[in-house]
């Protein structure tokens, strides 16, 4: 709320700043002879950047800087943590006086409130009435430092609040000073759009470094709990929520049946996507007419863009128990197939998958030079010939890396998965069976309540981390395949 | 590659010809194209098969079962105690049901002291009318003493007898709908009391743990909040990414840095984004689980690598003739691009940014896993609020037993891909009406 309005304030200082600037220029440029270098308007800019930007900046680091300042000072006002004590953790306990703080913030200024209640049994239903729950166990010693914690972020938001508008006015003013008939205002907002713009392009490496380091650090802290061979090793996934105040008992983690399941529902949804893929694609880069073309290539793609969890429901609803129903049919007893088994996240994972094989595919065909296509035409080889003979071996590698992507896109499907697949972690070589995989298993580890600090939850950040280096290898390595397959013809 | 064709006539005399297998060879090229169409058809087979499942479970949702009733707030009922003028919570909390139950079993005739058969008329009728005339009541208290006349939700259970979804040929005991409440389904239909209206609360209700009062309304408000962070992070990021790889980045390790983080990001599976989500802005940074603006800074770094590539290839559109004339005519370079190139690219900029709303909107894995799976009942006002989203309604959907959910579940599929389908063809529309060919 302060921060809207300082923000508010700030915007406004720099939008005057903009039209003085500019007014300036346009005065300079009326009454000086000689040629201005940059226009008004970029006088203004230039005068509004120096207003709002170091100001941002400076906003930036003092409320992060705050924070932990005032997290400091509390962590030493607490009593010193003992075995026995209640709250399991500091961490938990800077928590609640962090609750406590934003619950009391409701009660300020409240005069039937005048005095702060003094224990937390009088506290907590005044405090539940405006919203605000606290843990059971707040103690009572946490109102006073939560009171004070107030009045230190009050002190620091104040202080901030000054600094940040003396440094924009200073901004401004400097801004305005520099208003001169050759002062190049210009190339000065230029570089900075241009810093701009290179600030934008980093968000994707930024975005790459969050993922590995977010993960990295959680799964760190799973391998201290959880042993290394446990992980990578067993062959039992059993992670055993312990229940709250029970004894902790320690589960199997085992990654082996979960990436078992993983790959081998890829490998039938790629059995049956590459074959229809690949002749779909190659019936329409060599055969089919414009007119089918237009037609044909729309509607595949329209496959692309159905979102995952249609499929999934696709395969609950209708192919799940089509194949049981089926089985039992010719097995005329009990199916054979289950509702939820390997056959079924596969064959349906396969239909999704069709327009990205078809897709790529068809792109590295018409790459082809039309030559190769010519030259063995006119030798006398049908088109299927040509197709198997020439083509087909002149785009392998470029295939081969379309099918890499397609695979690595197997491996990190979620949806339909999480719908078709089952949850049971069976380590079978019967597709009729359910079999479960990585990603279903990260979506059931942190669905629901949780906490950060049970290996039950943090076993996810262990498997999230297996699957971006598994996708990332894949990718790395298509990507590379197909750019030297591209520069062979370039 | 026409063979010319011997025509026949005196046979015997004509030169054997060296048979080199030409129809071995014509039939492998017959096979082989067929494959090629046996592939496509499986394809579209697959397209068709899927749209008509959801189509045919999904139709029937935009249509309720509801009940015509005379309900009379009687006052006996509803502040027995006289005491609202007292306790404010004596309205929101009397006996609403047995309004409408009074008044169906007034309207079928049944006999009040029965009490077997007065719970089996109640059974008729949904839950939610204790919402839909409490809130008539809190609106206007001075209507207690009238009697209105009010639709009412029939019961999911007799809304799935009435579309003919539940199998009738079954035991009594087995089925939820008796064989008594099967008779007066059928008089009050004959009787025009028992209609099939358009389901409207479809689209304006929250979260429910019964399939008649469910709608999509708290997911479809959420779903709009995340795009429109998506809108408003990822377009301008990602234009701005763009314009620096194509237009000022120099060659050197940095950039290439940029490119193979934004093509590998392409490709990242998306729940890892979820991942990430999860741990930088729920446990570091301390935003509120289930918030539309968490999911919405999620899916815009899923969106960003799709945005950029495509405005990318629309600036490489642009010829480089518009860049020279631009700047021999002494504009800087941040000039010509922002004055010339930009607005040239804009409509193939916003076809791919349309494209990459659409993924965006569809993508539930990563939502799940920073708490969108909420049961959420009340709009959200502000996009810190607990919200969820479209996919992810349809999974927890997916997820319910009872018949009456998978016809919702297929509705509110039906709602996200006419969105998504509306969405692809102005993306359509655009490239070939406004973009440009140079």
């Amino acid at each position: 709320m302060a921060w809207g309005l300082l923000l508010t304030i700030i915007v406004f200082i720099g939008v005057v700043g903009y039209v003085l600037g500019s007014a300036r220029a346009k005065k300079q440029s009326a009454s000086v002879a000689e040629k201005p270098h940059s226009r008004a308007h970029y006088h203004g800019w230039w005068v509004f950047l120096l207003a709002v930007l170091p100001t941002l900046l400076f906003m930036a680091a003092w409320s992060a800087g705050s924070y932990a300042y005032v997290d400091r000072a509390i962590s030493e006002r607490m009593p010193e943590q003992t075995a026995d004590s209640a709250i399991a953790s500091r961490s938990l306990a800077l928590g609640m006086v962090r609750n406590l703080a934003t619950g009391l913030r409701r009660i300020e200024g409240d005069p039937a409130f005048a005095e702060v209640p003094k224990s937390f049994e009088a506290l907590r239903p005044v405090l539940a009435e405006r919203g605000v729950a606290l843990a059971s166990d707040t103690q009572d010693y946490m109102i006073p430092i939560a009171l004070d914690l107030n009045a230190m972020q009050d002190n620091a938001a104040l202080i901030g609040t000054v600094i940040a508008i003396l440094l924009s006015l200073g901004g401004a003013f400097l801004g305005l000073r520099s208003v001169r008939p050759r002062g190049r205002a210009r190339n000065n907002v230029e570089r900075i759009i241009t810093w701009g713009l290179l600030a934008a392009s980093t968000i994707a490496i930024l975005t790459t470094v969050g993922i590995v380091f977010s993960m990295l650090f959680e799964t760190i802290h799973f391998f201290r709990s959880v042993s290394l061979s446990n992980f990578f090793f067993g062959t039992v996934w059993d992670p055993r929520f312990a229940a709250a105040g029970a004894e902790a008992q320690e589960g199997q983690f085992g990654l082996i049946p979960l990436l078992a399941g993983t790959v081998y529902i890829a490998f039938v949804a790629m059995l049956f996507a590459v074959p229809v893929g690949l002749m779909a694609a190659i019936y329409m880069a060599e055969y089919a007419s414009k007119r089918v073309r237009s037609v044909v290539k729309p509607l595949l793609e329209v496959l692309a863009g159905i979102p995952t969890i249609v499929y999934g429901f696709f395969a609950l609803v209708t192919v799940g128990p089509f194949l049981r129903d089926m089985s039992a049919a010719i097995a005329g007893g009990p199916g054979f197939i289950q509702a939820q088994s390997v056959l079924t996240a596969g064959l349906v994972m396969g239909i999704m998958l069709i327009p990205f094989v078809s897709s790529l595919s068809d792109d590295i065909i018409t790459a082809v030079p039309r030559a190769m296509r010519d030259g063995s035409l006119g030798l006398g080889a049908t088109r299927s010939e040509t197709i198997k003979r020439v083509i087909l071996p002149a785009a392998l590698p470029g295939i081969v890396g379309a099918l890499l992507l397609t695979a690595s896109r197997a491996i990190g499907e979620t949806m339909i998965v999480v719908l078709a697949a089952g949850v049971a972690a069976n380590l079978t070589l019967n597709p009729f069976e359910a079999m479960t995989t990585i990603t279903v298993k990260i979506v059931n580890q942190l669905t629901g309540d949780l906490e950060f600090t049970s290996p039950q939850t943090l076993v996810a950040f262990a498997l999230g981390m297996t699957l971006f280096v598994l996708t990332l290898g894949m990718n790395v390595f298509a990507l590379y395949i197909v750019r030297k397959y591209r520069e062979q013809y370039e | 590659m026409t063979d010319a064709v011997y025509k026949g006539g005196d046979a015997p005399r004509a030169a054997a010809r060296r048979d080199i297998g030409i129809k071995k060879r014509y039939a492998a090229e017959q096979r082989f194209r067929m494959y090629g169409i046996i592939a496509i058809a499986i394809g579209i087979f697959f397209l068709a098969a899927l749209l008509w499942s959801v189509v045919s479970n999904g139709y029937t949702a935009f249509w309720q079962s509801s009940i015509n009733l005379d309900v009379t707030f009687a006052e006996n009922v509803i502040d027995p105690d006289n005491e609202r003028a007292t306790d404010p919570n004596a309205l929101l909390t009397a006996n609403y049901p047995k309004l409408a139950t009074d008044a169906l079993v007034a309207k079928l005739g049944v006999d009040p002291e029965n009490r077997k058969l007065v719970r089996e008329v109640g059974g008729l009728i949904s839950n939610g009318v204790r919402t839909q005339l409490r809130d008539m009541v809190v609106a206007d208290p001075s209507i207690i003493g009238t009697t209105r006349n009010v639709w009412v939700l029939a019961s999911g259970d007799v809304d799935s007898a009435v579309k003919g979804q539940v199998n009738l040929e079954v035991d009594e005991s087995r089925r939820k709908v008796s064989d008594q409440q099967l008779e007066w389904m059928r008089t009050m239909e004959a009787d025009g009391v028992l209609e099939q209206r358009f389901n409207s609360g479809l689209f304006t209700r929250g979260a429910s743990s019964r399939p008649e009062t469910a709608g999509m309304g708290v997911a479809i408000v959420g779903s709009i909040y995340m795009m429109l962070i998506v809108l408003v992070l990822a377009l301008p990021i990602g234009v701005a990414a763009s314009i620096y790889l194509e237009e000022f980045a120099p060659q050197n390790k940095l950039t290439d840095l940029i490119e193979v983080n934004i093509n590998n990001l392409a490709a990242v599976p998306s729940i890892v984004f979820g991942l990430l989500g999860l741990a930088v802005f729920i446990n570091f940074m301390h935003l509120p689980r289930s918030a539309s603006l968490v999911g919405g800074l999620v899916l815009t770094l899923m969106t960003l690598p799709t945005i950029i590539i495509a405005t990318r290839a629309a600036l490489r559109a642009v010829p480089p003739s518009i860049r020279s004339a631009a700047l021999g005519l002494g504009a800087s370079r941040t000039q010509t691009v922002f004055h010339h190139v930009l607005p040239l690219a804009a409509p193939g900029i916003l076809t791919g940014t349309i494209i990459g709303l659409a993924q965006a909107l569809g993508e539930t894995a990563p939502l799940l896993l920073i708490g969108m799976v909420a049961f959420v009942a009340d709009y959200p006002t502000t996009p810190l609020d607990p919200a969820t989203a479209l996919p992810v309604q349809i999974y927890m959907w997916a997820n319910e037993a009872e018949r009456a959910f998978v016809e919702r579940t297929s509705g509110a599929i039906i709602v996200l891909l006419l969105f998504l389908a509306v969405m692809n063809i102005t993306a359509i529309i655009l490239r070939r009406r406004v973009e440009r060919r140079w």
